[in-house]
């Protein structure tokens, strides 16, 4: 190696490196942060549900149920629509109508969280009170998820906010992954006498299944962490309930609310443990990701 | 080349005056309107100092403060003795602003404003009255025609000031409320529909867009955006809405207040609002920077004056009463300046 290549691999290694401290160095942090709470409550702290901050006990049982709760809807409902507009950005749209839409949809991840929970708070919520809820209530009533009276905020309207805010990331990199599939597929298969829309569903899809997922996992690990536009429509209130219209709370919106004010050495810590639930869930969410796009990426080499 | 030279001279000569200190304090986000308007006024008469206040929250402000990162410190509720222990060396507290929480709602189809008695309100937040036309509301409503509506029951979701003046409120009604619930910024609220909101906006806007809403906002917050409130019973007996005269009656009723007895919610006087409270500013009683602690000296002094406090009222909120002015006064003479 000259030693200007060896200067410029000095360089690139001590970034990652730096990476891989700073990684290290906040899950240190969070555990000694977190260190006072974890005494007092061991792990007992994961499936307990009061949170009281006036009789200082803590659970973080209603919020790890609300995180996820909220995050599955969303990526339900993100990849529904997602999937559906890579099918179409990549394979029917002409260019003129591709690029265009895609740059909008793009442009989507660009809006700030605090607009899409004014939005959600202002507009969704009552459209959830006076219409969505109802509609679904009429019909699927009978089911636990859809019974029980209809705030507004909700875990429902929490997940909608979501899926609106990982929709991009979901639709992004799946219309990336379709179009990577190689064309003699789809000629094959049109060849044999298939529709379009066999093409799609029976051929492309499935081939693309993998990285498909790895889309929808990296807008999961975005929907888990997402804080201010969850905080505005979620309700905030530590219960665990089946209906998806009741309220609920959600790790990152915990933290949110009470970081600033609170004041007890055990509070805060309490506060800090669910930052490190929220972040041992990002990272499994988040490796599992990256393992199935590898995965995809490797059969393609 | 004689005139620039002379020029260069009175620029050097002119900047060491023009050159203002910057004091900073930070905490309390209830302060900061009012802090902001009052700061600048002080700084158009006073060139040579500015206030940077950064509006953290009383929890960020208390620990900036200990950490001595900032001159002074504001929080809704006093520091008390653990968080004293922790500063390290004597602080005073001061009150600086004061506040008020009114009882937003929205009941469709009803343009009288509806009263409410404090145990009525204690029962609601409890979640034992759930609908609007519950005969303890009705009762203190003759002639409203109240409709049969759930009651959806709001409050703040983010730890504040002015849901520590309310479950202090709470607490001083009812027993059951001190002992299920408690006085605090956030506390475990009991009632079943109940949805917590962030800040006074959020609250004003669930309570908004929600028929069968209940929910407690600043004063000047209802002021400002023209929300229906609540008349309260007071502990006299009498009906009062939130207003600056019937918040500054309560605090006027108890003039002594400290640091170690500062609740003014449910005072007796006939004019006083069930739900008030203070906000205190904290600094060192000897700062190490003797310089700096003249300006901060002067500053605050002004700030609790009546030519300070008056900056209060052209945000919406209440100026302290005389004798609280004298008392703020008075305490803050100790400090070392």
């Amino acid at each position: 190696m000259s030693p200007i290549d060896r200067g410029f691999a000095a360089v690139v290694y001590g970034g990652s490196v730096l990476f891989a401290l700073l990684i290290v160095g906040l899950f240190v942090e969070l555990v000694l942060g977190s260190w006072p709470s974890l005494k007092a409550f061991g792990p007992s702290f994961i499936w307990h549900s009061a949170w009281d901050p006036v009789a200082n006990k803590f659970g973080a049982l209603p919020m790890i149920y609300g995180t996820v709760v909220t995050s599955l809807i969303a990526i339900v409902l993100a990849a529904f629509v997602g999937i559906m507009a890579a099918v179409f950005l990549a394979d029917f749209a002409p260019r003129w109508i591709a690029t265009p839409l895609s740059f909008l949809i793009e442009l989507l991840a660009a809006v700030p969280s605090v607009v899409y929970g004014l939005w959600g708070l202002f507009v969704l919520a009552p459209l959830v009170r006076t219409a969505i809820g109802p509609a679904l209530q009429h019909v699927l009533g009978w089911t636990p998820l859809f019974s029980g009276p209809i705030y507004g905020v909700g875990l429902l309207t929490g997940g909608i906010i979501l899926a609106l805010m990982i929709v991009p990331t979901v639709t992004a990199i799946s219309r990336e992954v379709i179009a990577a599939i190689p064309r003699d597929l789809r000629e094959a298969s049109m060849a044999l006498g298939s529709t379009h829309w066999e093409t799609a569903t029976r051929v492309v899809l499935p081939a693309a299944r993998i990285g498909i997922f790895g889309a929808c996992v990296l807008g999961l690990g975005r929907a888990l962490g997402e804080t201010i536009a969850v905080t505005m429509v979620i309700g905030n209130r530590p219960e665990i309930s089946a209906s998806l219209f009741a309220p609920s709370y959600t790790l990152a919106s915990v933290i949110a609310n009470e970081f600033t004010e609170a004041t007890t050495s055990l509070y805060i810590s309490a506060l800090i443990e669910l930052g490190l639930i929220l972040f041992l869930v990002s990272i499994v969410v988040n490796a599992l990701a990256r393992l199935m796009i590898w995965r995809v990426r490797g059969s393609r080499a | 080349m004689r005139a620039s030279a002379a020029l260069v001279a009175a620029t050097v000569t002119a900047l060491p005056a023009a050159a203002a200190t910057q004091l900073t304090g930070a905490g309390s986000s209830f302060d900061y309107p009012f802090f902001s308007k009052a700061f600048y006024v002080y700084n158009q008469k006073n060139p040579n100092v500015t206030v940077n206040y950064q509006s953290i929250g009383s929890g960020g402000g208390i620990q900036q403060f200990t950490a001595k990162n900032v001159d002074f410190g504001a929080t809704d509720v006093p520091m008390n003795a653990q968080e004293l222990g922790r500063a390290g060396e004597p602080v005073l507290q001061i009150p600086v602003a004061l506040g008020g929480a009114a009882v937003a709602y929205n009941v469709p189809g009803v343009s009288a404003t509806i009263k409410l008695t404090r145990e009525a309100l204690v029962d609601i937040y409890l979640g034992k009255i759930t609908k609007w036309n519950d005969p303890q509301i009705a009762g203190a409503n003759h002639g409203v025609k109240l409709p049969d509506m759930p009651i959806v029951v709001v409050h703040r979701s983010d730890g504040s000031g002015t849901s520590y003046m309310f479950t202090d409120f709470l607490s001083h009604v009812s027993g059951e409320w001190k002992q299920r619930v408690g006085v605090g910024k956030s506390v475990s609220w009991p009632a079943p529909s109940s949805v917590g909101a962030k800040g006074n906006e959020g609250v004003a806007g669930q309570v908004r867009s929600t028929p069968g809403a209940i929910g407690y906002v600043e004063l000047a917050y209802v002021v400002e955006n023209h929300m229906p409130s609540a008349t309260l019973q007071n502990r006299a007996g009498k009906w009062v809405s939130c207003s600056e005269a019937t918040v500054a009656a309560a605090a006027a009723g108890k003039p002594h207040v400290n640091p170690n007895d500062f609740s003014i919610v449910d005072e007796p006087g006939a004019e006083a609002y069930p739900i008030a409270s203070y906000s205190w500013v904290v600094v060192y009683k000897k700062p190490a920077d003797s310089g700096r602690a003249r300006m901060l000296y002067d500053v605050l002094s002004w700030l609790v004056s009546a030519a300070g406090q008056s900056n209060a009222k052209s945000v919406d909120y209440v100026p302290l009463p005389a004798n609280v002015q004298a008392e703020a006064l008075r305490t803050l003479k100790q400090m070392q300046h």
